[in-house]
Order: C-alpha cells, then sequence, then structure tokens
C-alpha cells in the first residue's frame, strides 16, 4: 500500500524535497504557533483583566469605607 | 415563558462563551484525525504523478489553503452583514476573530504556491490572474485587521471593518473563476462537484487535509474569540463572576 | 436629484479654488515621482518606453491617494458633514458630487499631464493618446473607491497610511486594466479590450461606491 520504497525515498520526494518539506514545513510551524500564540494572548488577556478588576474593587473599598 | 430551545439564544456573547469552549477540544481533535488521514492518504500511499513526479504533494497543503482563505473571508463578510444588518456584537466579533486565520491561509497559499511553482514552471511568481488576486486577497485582510487595529470604539471597528470586508467579498469570485476566465499560467480547476480528473487517493487525500484545516480554523477561530469576548465584555457581571472565580 | 449632486460640486469646486495649493503640490507630486524613475533606472529608451504604463500609472494612483483625505476630512472637522447627513437628501448623492469634484481637481489634470510626461519616455503617439483616455477614464472610479477608503479612516490616527493600505488593493484592477491599454497599444494588440473594461470598472465604482462610502460616513459619524 504505501508508496515509498524507503525513508530516504520519502525524505528525497523525487528530487522534490526542498519543495515539498518547504511547504510542509512552514504549515507545520504556522499551524503549531497560531494556536500557542492566541493560547497566550489569552492568558495575558485574562491576568491583566483580573488585576484591573482587582483595582477597581479596591477603590470601590476605599470609596464606600470613607 | 414558552420553554423552546432557541438557537438565538448563542447569539449572546455570556452564553456562547462556555459553548466554543466546550467545543473546541473536539474541532481539535477531529482536525487532527483529518490531518492524519489525509497525510497518511497524500504523503504515504498517493502514487506519483504522471507529469509532475513527486512535487505535485504540495496539493495537499496548497488546496485546503487556498480554498480556506477564500472560505474564511466569505464566513467573515457573512457575519459582517449579519452585524452590519441586525447590530449584533458577536458577529462583529467573529469576524475579527477569523482575521487573522484566514490572512495566514492566503499566506500559505502564496508560499506553498510559489514553492510548487518554481521546479514546475520555472519561476517563483508570475502576475497570473489567480495569483495576482490571491495577492490582493491577502492584502484585503491584513487592511481589514489594520483597520480594526486603528479604530478604538470596538463597535465603530466591527461596522467600518464589516463594510470593508462587503467592498472586497467581490475578489472572491474573481480568484476562483479567474483561471476560466483568463487562460494563463495558473492551472484549471480539477475538482468539480460532479466529476475529477485526478487519483481517487489524490482526491481524498486533499479532501481530507481541507476538513482538517477547517477543523483547525473553527478552533483558533472560537479560542481567538473567547479572549474577544472576555475583553469587549469586562464589565459585565458574567465575565466579572468568571475572572472571580477559577474555572474561565 | 441632479441638482443636489451639481451644488455639492459647485461647493466643492468652490472651497477647492481657495485651496488651490493643494490641487498644484499633488499635480507636482505626479511629476516629480514619475520624473524619478527615469533617474533611478537608468535614461535606456527601451526600458523607459516598457515601464512608462505601470510608472505613470502608479504615480496617478499615489497623487490621488494624497488628495484623498481631503474629502471628506475639512467637511468632518468644522461640523458640515454632520449636517450633510443630517440633511433630508441621500447621503449617497452628496458623496457622488464630492467624488465627481475630487475628480475634476485630482483626476483630470492627471489626465491632461500625463501625455506630457509619456513623452520623456519615448512614448509613440498612439500610446499617449490611449493612455489620456485611459488615465481619463480610470480616475473616476480611483475618486469613487478611495471615496470609500476616506470614509473608512475619517478622523483616525496614522489616516493617511491606513488609508492607502485599504485602498491600494481595491485599485489594482484600475492599475491592470489602465496599463494593460497602453502596453497593448504599444504591441500593436490594440488596447479596445482593456479600455472598455476599464470604463466598465468606473461605472461599477461609480454606481456604488457614493453608496458605500455613505454608509461608512454614518458609521465614522456615529
Amino acid at each position: 500500500m504505501i508508496h515509498w520504497n524507503s525513508f530516504s525515498d520519502f525524505l528525497a520526494m523525487g528530487g522534490y524535497g526542498f519543495y515539498v518539506w518547504g511547504s510542509f514545513g512552514v504549515t507545520a510551524l504556522i499551524m503549531t504557533i497560531e494556536p500557542i500564540m492566541v493560547s497566550r494572548n489569552r492568558k495575558t488577556t485574562i491576568a491583566r483583566l483580573k488585576r484591573q478588576l482587582r483595582a477597581e474593587s479596591r477603590a470601590e473599598n476605599r470609596n464606600t469605607a470613607e | 415563558m414558552k420553554d423552546r430551545f432557541n438557537l438565538y439564544r448563542f447569539a449572546s456573547p455570556a452564553t456562547f462563551y462556555p459553548l466554543a469552549g466546550a467545543m473546541i477540544p473536539y474541532f481539535a481533535a477531529v482536525s487532527v484525525v483529518f490531518g492524519l488521514a489525509g497525510l497518511y492518504l497524500g504523503m504515504l500511499v498517493a502514487p506519483t504523478d504522471f507529469q509532475q513526479g513527486e512535487g505535485y504533494r504540495i496539493i495537499f497543503i496548497h488546496v485546503p489553503a487556498s480554498w480556506m482563505s477564500m472560505f474564511i473571508y466569505l464566513v467573515m463578510a457573512f457575519w459582517a452583514a449579519i452585524g452590519l444588518a441586525f447590530n449584533t456584537r458577536l458577529s462583529g466579533m467573529m469576524a475579527q476573530a477569523l482575521a487573522p486565520t484566514g490572512a495566514l491561509m492566503a499566506f500559505l497559499s502564496l508560499w506553498t504556491g510559489a514553492l510548487w511553482g518554481k521546479p514546475m514552471w520555472g519561476t517563483w511568481w508570475v502576475w497570473d490572474a489567480r495569483l495576482t488576486s490571491e495577492l490582493i486577497l491577502l492584502f484585503l485582510y491584513i487592511g481589514y485587521m489594520a483597520l480594526t487595529a486603528a479604530i478604538d470604539d470596538a463597535r465603530r471597528a466591527d461596522k467600518a471593518g464589516g463594510l470593508l470586508l462587503l467592498v472586497g467579498v467581490v475578489n472572491i469570485p474573481i480568484i476562483y473563476f479567474s483561471v476560466k476566465w483568463w487562460n494563463t499560467l495558473h492551472q484549471g480547476s480539477s475538482v468539480n462537484l460532479t466529476k475529477s480528473s485526478m487519483a481517487e487517493t489524490m482526491l481524498w487525500g486533499m479532501l481530507l487535509m481541507a476538513m482538517c484545516f477547517w477543523m483547525y480554523s473553527i478552533a483558533v477561530a472560537f479560542m481567538r474569540v473567547r479572549t474577544i469576548m472576555l475583553e469587549r465584555e469586562r464589565n459585565t457581571d458574567w465575565v466579572k463572576t468568571l475572572l472571580a472565580g477559577d474555572k474561565i | 436629484m441632479f441638482k443636489i449632486i451639481t451644488a455639492v460640486i459647485g461647493r466643492d469646486l468652490k472651497l477647492a479654488m481657495r485651496r488651490q495649493a493643494d490641487i498644484v503640490s499633488a499635480l507636482f507630486f505626479f511629476v516629480i515621482v514619475v520624473s524619478l524613475f527615469p533617474l533611478g533606472v537608468g535614461p535606456e529608451p527601451d526600458l523607459l518606453r516598457k515601464l512608462a504604463p505601470g510608472v505613470l500609472w502608479v504615480a496617478a494612483l499615489l497623487a490621488t491617494m494624497l488628495s484623498l483625505p481631503r474629502l471628506f476630512a475639512d467637511d468632518y472637522r468644522d461640523g458640515t458633514l454632520e449636517q450633510l447627513a443630517l440633511a433630508p437628501h441621500p447621503l449617497g448623492l452628496v458623496v457622488t458630487g464630492k467624488v465627481i469634484a475630487h475628480w475634476l481637481v485630482s483626476g483630470l489634470p492627471l489626465a491632461l499631464i500625463a501625455p506630457v510626461l509619456g513623452i520623456q519616455f519615448d512614448l509613440s503617439a498612439d500610446a499617449l493618446i490611449v493612455l489620456t483616455i485611459a488615465i481619463l477614464i480610470g480616475t473616476p472610479a480611483l475618486s469613487g473607491i478611495g471615496a470609500i477608503g476616506a470614509a473608512l479612516t475619517l478622523g483616525l490616527r496614522g489616516g493617511g497610511v491606513l488609508l492607502s493600505l485599504l485602498v491600494l488593493p481595491l485599485y489594482i484592477p484600475v492599475l491592470i486594466f489602465g496599463a494593460g491599454a497602453v502596453d497593448a497599444t504599444v504591441t500593436g494588440l490594440g488596447g479596445e479590450g482593456h479600455l472598455s473594461l476599464l470604463a466598465a470598472l468606473t461605472f461599477a465604482a461609480l454606481g456604488f461606491a457614493p453608496w458605500a462610502s455613505a454608509a461608512a460616513l454614518k458609521i465614522a459619524l456615529e
């Protein structure tokens, strides 16, 4: 079923290895980095919003205490 | 009040947030399954192409990326139209969440196209109708992201961006039909709804990879929209409750 | 309907005449940019002749874009735009008038100067004629499409550059057919096809762009 005779044949891609793996490589890179960046952005946003929430509630407490 | 299941409930960010969060792992998993199946068929099983040798295998990235770049833009334009017509908040957020993924797909289409073109046609780039309109699509994505980033008021950003999307949507049929209208370099379509001129394994490999890209795009867009929702709706009770607790 | 358009054209032209420096500097920009190319790529006539359509068109695009912010910015700043939006007549007609007025003071002069500059590039008489016609037909589309960009970026910081980023991709078809018409004339194929498509683009742009711009203005004015 498998088309290739050996792993090195698979890597060589009949001479087109640079182009094929250049494509698949960049794709894999993008499809790993994108979710990671989205996830990191989410964490920083949540941290920032939590900080703002705490700062606001502290300000409120100060106002109601006076 | 009748207790009917109303789909419009999910137009509210508060309801859609947990739903999207629950669905992300499933879309991601399905994407991986499709990807593995598609790569197995495409890279390990599919035969060598008679004319193009092994280099044709780039098709398993190039075509899905191109399809997604156009499809995502159409979806964004759809949500833009909904947002402009019904003044809904979530549609604007969804359009903004999709944009970066769509732009990356357009870039990937151009990148893999260049890597395919160099060995096949002898050139990294040619100014034929399809390549040029795909490049324009990338510019349209970037313009949309620049415009929405430049506007501070979120609602104005949504609407202005939405209008821009609708103005540019005419580019999509141009990309799609360009190979039929202009007889230049890029090959004609090999996949129609009824027949195709490719070998079975190649076709299935391509379709499976297309599904993989589609599920991936949904998963990433849902991730992004959840962050956008938290940011935009930060003054609402539901967000404050979420932030105060541990389960966000 | 036409009364509104002509009234707006009259007003905008009158205002433009008070600020002739703006118009003239855009024209000078066009002349300078076009003249930079022979200095940059060398004086070889064959090369210049081949470059000429593209260079002239790109310079025309850039010169048009320089004058686009003026379309709505002044009226926005002093509140006139809001009044125009609130008035009973359709904002789309007002924008149509503004676009035509803009073309009269930016696109039309460009079309008139272009053949003179084309001589620098050793273009044949046929090519010069087609060039002039092409710029004449194509620049209204540039004004129309540019109005959409100007309306979307109204009042935003970084407005000019952002405007270019939004509008240039939409200008590309005009560029392709406009320069293509001159190229086709030079190579002997005849530019009629390109000119027809260019005319179609202009009609489509003038038909739709004012309404898209009006919608964008309403968004910006909220």
